[in-house]
Formats: C-alpha cells, structure tokens, sequence
C-alpha cells in the first residue's frame, strides 16, 4: 500500500495503482478519452493531466503514471497530486481545444450525441471557443462490418477500438496507421471485422466515430426508457440494458456484472432485437384442413381439450426450447404431471446431461469468475468462442496473462488464443482418462485445473461415457477438492440448467425428446425449434412461443407467447447462477406470457393450476426448489457427484467431436428471425469476403 | 355661487359643446380599428405563428433529425422518427409531427434549431373547423416553410443583428 495525498486529502492505496485510480479513489474526477479500466494503458489523449507536487513543472499524465512513481518531499511528506489547481485546469482546457481542432462538431446528427463523452467532458473541462480557424481535416470513412458503422471524421484516437480488438477479442484487424495529421483507425483492407464480440467497439468509443449500424438515427439516448434484465441467447446470461421506446425495443446495451460478462456482451445478444419485431405470433392459430387458420384463445383450448380428452396421460409429453424460463417450464410441468404424464425433457439437442446424476455433473463448476485462477484448461468437444463468446474472452483474458496450458479435443477450431490441439474424438479422450497422454501431465501439475467439457461430445449417443470419461480425467489429476472443482460443462441454452435444475427430464417410464416427436399423441413445444421435425408423429402439437419458426411451421395449435424482453422471468445460466430478467415492453396482439398461458389451458382442461399470479407462482416454486429464491447466487453443489460420476461405465463411439453450433448467428428463433443476424450469417459463410462498399 | 355657475354652463350647453368637439375630434383621427381581414396589423419579424419546415435554397430539406426540438418541447407536441434516407444514407426525418393543438407557441424549438430548420412563422390565420386539421405531418410543415419562405427569411435577417 501507498500513502499519498490528493487535493490535499490523504490517503492510502495499492502499489499497482495509478494516479487516476488514486484520484478516483480519493472522489477526485479526473477526465479521460484513452483509459479503460479493462484495457492497457495507452496515455494518448492528454486529457487526464494532473499536477504532481516535486515532479517536473509540467503536468503529468495520470493513467501512466503509477502512484509508487512519485515522490514525498525531502522532509517525509506525503506525495502529494492536485486535480483542481489553475495550472490542470488551464492544461485540461489546452487538450480539449487540440482535440477539437479537427473534430467535426456534427452533434446534431451523431448517434452518439446525448451519449458522448466528448460532449460531456467539453461542456464540463473545455473553453466555450476555438481559436481555430483553419480546415478542419477530412478522413474517409471505413468498411468494417455490418455492424459498426464509422464515422472517421469524429476519431480522435484514442485507440481504445484497437486495443479492445486485440487484447479482448483476440483480433488483430483493427490498428493505427500514419501519424500526426495523417493517423487513421483502419482494418487496412476494409474487410468485415470477424469477432463475435465486435460489438463492444461501439460501446468504448469515447465520440461517435464507432456507432451501431442497425441502430443508426433511429432513436435519442434521452428519449430511451431502460430496462435491466438477462441475456438468453447463449447460457452465459449476461446481464444487459434493454432500452425501449413505447412498447418497442430500440437497442440492447450491457452491464456491469464483474461475475459474468464484466462488461462486454456478444453481437447475437447486442443485435438481435429487431428479431424481436418479425416472425412474431401475435394470435393463436389451429390447423384445419391441413392449414394454420388464426382463432380464439377459446377455440384453441378446446381444440387442445379434444385432443387431450382423446388419449391418456402417457402419450402426452412436453418439450422445453432454449429460451423458456424456469417459471413456465414448472408450470408446464405441473400440468403434464397433473394430466399424469412423465414425459418431459428440457434437452431437445439431445444432451445427456442428467440431474440424477447432481447438480454438478452439469453446471460449469469452476464459474466464469474462477477461471481467471485456473492453471490449466482441457476443452473437451466443445468451441467457447461459438457456443459462449463471453465465456471465452474471460477464458483469453486468464491466457494472457500468461502460464496457462490449454489443450482441445474436438475440432481444431479458431479460438482466439493459441491451444494444444490432442485429437478429434473419443480415442484421445481414452488416452487421457487412463492417463496415458501427456497433456494429463500438465493437468496434473496445475493447482487449479479445469476441464470443460461442451455440447458437441454431449449430445451423441455415448454422451453419457464422455461426461463420465471427463469426470474421470478430472478426478484423476485432481481437478475438484474442497476449494475448487474445475470440472464445467459449458451449456449453449439459455433454459438448460434451469430446466435440469427443476428435473425437467422424463420421470419413470417417461420418454425422452427424440422418442416423444416419434411416439406422443399430444406433443407440447415450449419454445422448442432445434429438433429434428420430420420425424414428428403426432396427432397434436401444440407450440407455444413467441416466433413463427420449425416448431410452430408444424405445429397443429400455436399459443402465442412472449418473448425474453416481454416478461419478468428467471434464468439460470451455466454457472447454476439465479438470474432474474424484467420486462420491458409488452408482448405484440394477443399474445401472453407462457405462464399464464399455461394456467389458463389447464382451467380448459379440468386441472387447474393452484396459482393465479406470478408471484404465487414463484411462492410454490420457491418452495419446491428453494434455490430459485437466491438471486444472482449459485447454491453450491456437492463436488463428490464428480466422483460418483467417473466410475459410471463408459463405452466410447469412433466419430470425431463436432461443435453443436453450426451458425453462431443463427442459433435460435429470435435470431432466425433478425435480418441483421442473417447478414451476419451470410457474412461468416463467406468467410468475411464481402466487398467493401 | 356655486348654482350661479351651473346655471350658466347649463344655459350655454358647455358639455354639449366640448363632447361635440371630443367626437369630431375621433371623427376626423385615424381609426384604431382595421378592416381584417383586408387589412391586417403590423406583426414584428419576432412574430411566433404557425411552424414551418425550411429548405435550403437548392430544395434540399433542412432538418437532420436531431431531435433536439423534440426534446425541448415543454407541450410535448413534436414527435420525430428518424432513419438514413434511402438514397444517400444521410440523418432525416421519416415522420416529423407537430400536435398545433397541444403547442403553446412558446418559440423553444426554433431556438433549439441548429439549422434554423422548424421556425415559427408569420403567419396566424391558420385556425380550423376540426382538432384534426391542425395536426400537421411534414408534409404539412414542408409546404408552410415553401410558402412562407421569403417572409421567415426576411425576418430571420432582420433580426439576426440582435442575436
């Protein structure tokens, strides 16, 4: 720690501060364009100028300069740095007139505008004129995706987009070229940038030389109403900022939440409302005549009534889709159970995750917080840069910081940071659990190991011989002991653990997804769209969703549901961590939340659900798994399941792993439905070739 | 004394006289009153009237869709939507509503203007049978700003000195 005395208030700080984290630190406000708080130090804006007492007579530039580079005075005084004197003052009001000098001042058509902290720290540190007369310099604008739209004029490099693209997004696309007047932000051969995480280029930039493309003009930060809430598109669950105007959703913006995302979020989860506004199914339908005919709420329950009335309770079953929250899932579940039916599953990938096996043999265990102190890293079938992109820049973030051996068994996939690659399948996988190959060595002598193993080897026939396989490997090398089980699996639905955490699976006798498309008279979709449809065989479907997608395309009743931004609902994401999202508009005509579509259909069918509102909903769920109740938490789970798990039989297939996401832009409804995902897409499948334009 | 005095001026009609003189003199005086609507008053350049949307003199539209008068509106009467126009990409309206009913003629949006493009003109004789016809649309507002477009410009230069 590091005594110091800013604007003459003492006190006390770590050794690796800087002096803006000490002024900080103090309640000083020091303004800044280049410094970010999860990027390196480039100290290239000036605007950060403090005065230091005994330094060189000129202001020094707080962001480099770490608090043990200053010195007391001779007598033993403090150090001592001020952020008010006239000499800052006058330096801060010289800076921002440079930085001005060839900044276009076109506020009025910036989207960044209201939102700028150029603007702001000019109306707050600047002087109310120029003494600048001259042409301002012209830059032309670039090429760099669909998604970042620039405006180069406004750049006044600080080069957080570069430093963001190749520290965080394992990118080197982005750079500085020229100097002086000549300086440009550049992919240099104006090519579509290829991180999933792009995005967040748009939120770093201080001005609005980086701005949201599909968002572009349509909407004023101040005329936003903002909505805090969970992601759903992948099963990490970061936490974002819905922002809506009216009942529409206008943007999707991040949160804080150090635990999960920090502060960056993927394109899918960034770009995908406008998705939110197409494909949607607003009233319910009911095939007749071999076609979808729009009906009554009325109409369609006693449609369902017919059906169900029809068969018995063991040819009715339910599947759950990605996006379901766990409060419709256990409602759904009720009813199924009430209309004596076990045949529930919350896997339509199907994965052979099993709650019967614990809670942790399917959570990733090590939590995305914990990898930053792993020592080791064994990916087993699984592609984190595609199936939790999040995931994998905190995975990027621990590499780089250097003596982290990570090794993959699967497909020898791009993933942003450099990888032992073992094999393609089952057989390394062997060498490895009988302790034959050599990465295990490596495991072995890591303090913190973590094996991850991801969908692609769960969702194959011998599923359950991997999880137990990798369970093994991590017992064996010592990957789970009292303070630190590095056995994860990683999840790519959003509904996964919270589906298996309610025992959304078949109950005895129950049959699983692929056997209720094949067999069930009565087939519930809640939400599901990743299956296999044409071997659907069923006398009635009913889906219920918010998007006309596969499921709906075969459904024989469609219940109109609500999207993720449409209802208050929870999620749990991979880590088994309780997440809560809000809802910020309403669901389009007549569609419902799910669980109110759910209680009202089991009125029709004579089993009426004892709660009539959310909150007593969530009462009865509460008390059936009382984890629920404990937000943002994650109940802790027995590590000896691991050990149980790795003495489960294993008899391996021959086929290589393969990656459960195809299309890491079109991975469910709401996505398929997004025309800005689509371009994405088409992009990504022409392996970033399109032209600039 | 006092009753000899009233005597006399009731004798020879004196507040007859001088009314009679009183109303010859406001007979032969200018009139106060106009002949409207063949006559109108003067109205001063800083005259708040009925809004106009204004084009630069090539017929290009001026309003980038800023929003800034949106947001300034204490009535609330703007509403603005706003995307890249089709054939440039560049900042424009795509809706650009004035609610004349909910406005309080409060002049905060021409002061808001960055590109003196909604203005309160001159005119004030715009009054309708129905709460309908004063809703205008940008189209409404365009066709104000093209035809009152040489008496806003006159007043914006004429008052431009004071600004």
């Amino acid at each position: 720690m590091v005594k110091l005395k800013v604007d003459g208030k003492e006190i006390e700080v770590p050794d690796h501060f800087t002096l803006l984290q000490a002024c900080e630190e103090a309640g000083a406000e020091v303004p800044r364009f280049c410094f970010h708080e999860r990027l390196s130090v480039a100290g290239n804006c000036r605007m950060c100028l403090i005065e230091v007492k005994g330094g060189p007579p000129k202001p020094a530039a707080s962001c480099a300069m770490g608090v043990r580079d200053i010195r007391g005075g001779p007598n033993g005084e403090l150090p001592e740095v001020f952020t008010n004197t006239p000499m800052v003052k006058k330096a801060r009001e010289g800076v921002m007139e440079f930085l001005l000098i060839n900044h276009p001042l076109d506020c009025p058509i910036c989207d960044q505008g209201g939102e700028c902290d150029l603007q702001d720290q000019a109306m707050a540190f600047g002087m109310d004129a120029s003494r600048y007369a001259e042409n301002k310099r012209a830059v032309e604008d670039k090429y760099i995706g669909p998604l970042v739209k620039t405006v180069m004029n406004r750049c006044i490099h600080c080069t957080r987009c570069v430093r963001f693209t190749t520290e965080v997004g394992g990118i080197s696309e982005l750079g500085l070229i020229g100097r002086g007047e000549d300086a440009e932000i550049t992919t240099y051969l104006e090519h579509a940038m290829t991180s999933e995480l792009q995005g967040n280029v748009i939120d770093l930039c201080p001005v609005g030389a980086l701005t949201s493309r599909p968002f572009a003009f349509t909407a004023r930060p101040w005329e936003l109403g903002k909505t805090e809430s969970i992601d759903v598109m992948d099963a990490v669950g970061s936490a974002i900022r819905v922002d809506t105007r009216g009942r529409e959703v206008m943007r999707i913006m991040p949160r804080v939440n150090e635990e999960v995302n920090e502060e960056w979020i993927s394109d899918k989860t960034r770009f995908i409302w406008d998705g939110l506004k197409t494909q949607r199914l607003d009233r319910p339908y009911v095939r007749r005549d071999g076609r979808l005919q729009p009906t009554t709420w009325a109409d369609a329950f006693q449609t369902i009534k017919t059906a169900v009335s029809a068969t018995t309770g063991a040819r009715i079953g339910a599947i759950a889709g990605d996006l379901a929250s766990v409060e419709e899932m256990y409602a759904l579940k009720q009813l199924l159970n009430a209309l004596g039916s076990q045949n529930l599953d919350c896997r339509q990938d199907g994965s052979k995750l099993d709650p019967a096996f614990g809670r942790s043999s399917y959570i990733f265990n090590p939590t995305i917080q914990g990898i930053e102190n792993a020592d080791a890293l064994l990916l087993i079938g699984a592609n984190p840069r595609l199936e939790a992109a999040v995931l994998n820049a905190r995975i990027r973030k621990r590499w780089r910081r250097g003596n982290f051996p990570i090794a993959v068994i699967g497909e020898a996939a791009e993933l942003r940071y450099p990888y032992e690659y073992l094999g393609a399948g089952p057989e390394t996988l062997a060498e490895l659990a009988n302790g034959s190959h050599g990465f295990v060595e490596k495991l072995r002598n890591a303090k913190k190991p973590m094996i991850v193993v991801g969908p692609g080897a769960l969702t194959r026939d011998d599923g359950a011989s991997i999880l137990a396989s990798a369970a093994s490997i991590a017992s064996a090398v010592g990957a789970v002991s009292e303070d630190w089980n590095g056995f994860g699996v990683l999840h790519t639905a959003a509904s996964r653990v919270g589906g298996l955490d309610l025992g959304f699976v078949p109950g005895a006798n129950g049959a699983n997804a692929a056997t209720m498309l094949r067999s069930m008279d009565v087939l519930f979709l809640l939400g599901a769209d990743e299956m296999e449809f044409s071997t659907k065989h069923a006398k009635c479907t009913v889906y219920i969703g918010s998007h006309g997608d596969a499921g709906a395309h075969g459904a024989d009743v469609i219940l109109p549901g609500a999207a993720y931004t449409e209802k208050s609902g929870t999620w749990v994401n991979l880590e088994g961590r309780v997440q809560m999202g809000n809802r910020a508009g309403f669901a389009p005509g007549d569609a419902r939340e799910e669980w109110a579509i759910i209680r009202a259909l089991s009125d029709v069918l004579g089993k009426k659900l004892p709660f009539d509102s959310l909150s007593a909903l969530r009462r009865q769920l509460y008390e059936a798994h009382p984890h629920f109740n404990s937000l943002d938490e994650i109940a802790p789970a027995p590590s000896n399941e691991i050990a149980e798990l790795a003495k489960k039989p294993v008899s391996l297939g021959k086929s290589g792993f393969a990656s459960s996401v195809k299309d890491f832009y079109l991975t469910n409804p709401i996505a398929r439905a997004s025309a800005v995902m689509a371009e994405c897409s088409a992009l990504a499948r022409n392996n970033f070739k399109a032209a600039a334009e | 004394m006092a009753s000899l005095a009233q005597s006399i001026s009731s004798l020879f009609l004196k507040e007859f006289v001088s009314t009679f003189f009183l109303s010859m003199r406001y007979f032969f005086k200018q009139k106060a009153t106009i002949n409207y609507p063949f006559e109108k008053g003067p109205v001063s350049p800083r005259f708040r009237g009925e809004h106009a949307l204004r084009r630069y003199p090539n017929g290009e539209e001026r309003c980038i869709a800023c929003k800034l008068c949106e947001a300034i509106c204490p009535a609330q009467a703007i509403t603005i939507e706003a995307g890249p126009r089709r054939n440039d990409g560049t900042r424009r309206t795509v809706r650009y509503d004035i609610d004349m009913v909910k406005c309080i003629y409060c002049g905060f949006c021409q002061e808001a203007c960055p590109v003196d493009a909604i203005v309160e003109g001159p005119n004030f004789e715009f009054s309708t049978e129905t709460r309908e016809e004063l809703y205008f649309d940008k189209q409404r507002l365009l066709d104000n700003g093209d035809r009152w477009e040489r008496e806003i410009a006159r007043n914006i230069s004429i008052d431009a000195p004071y600004r």
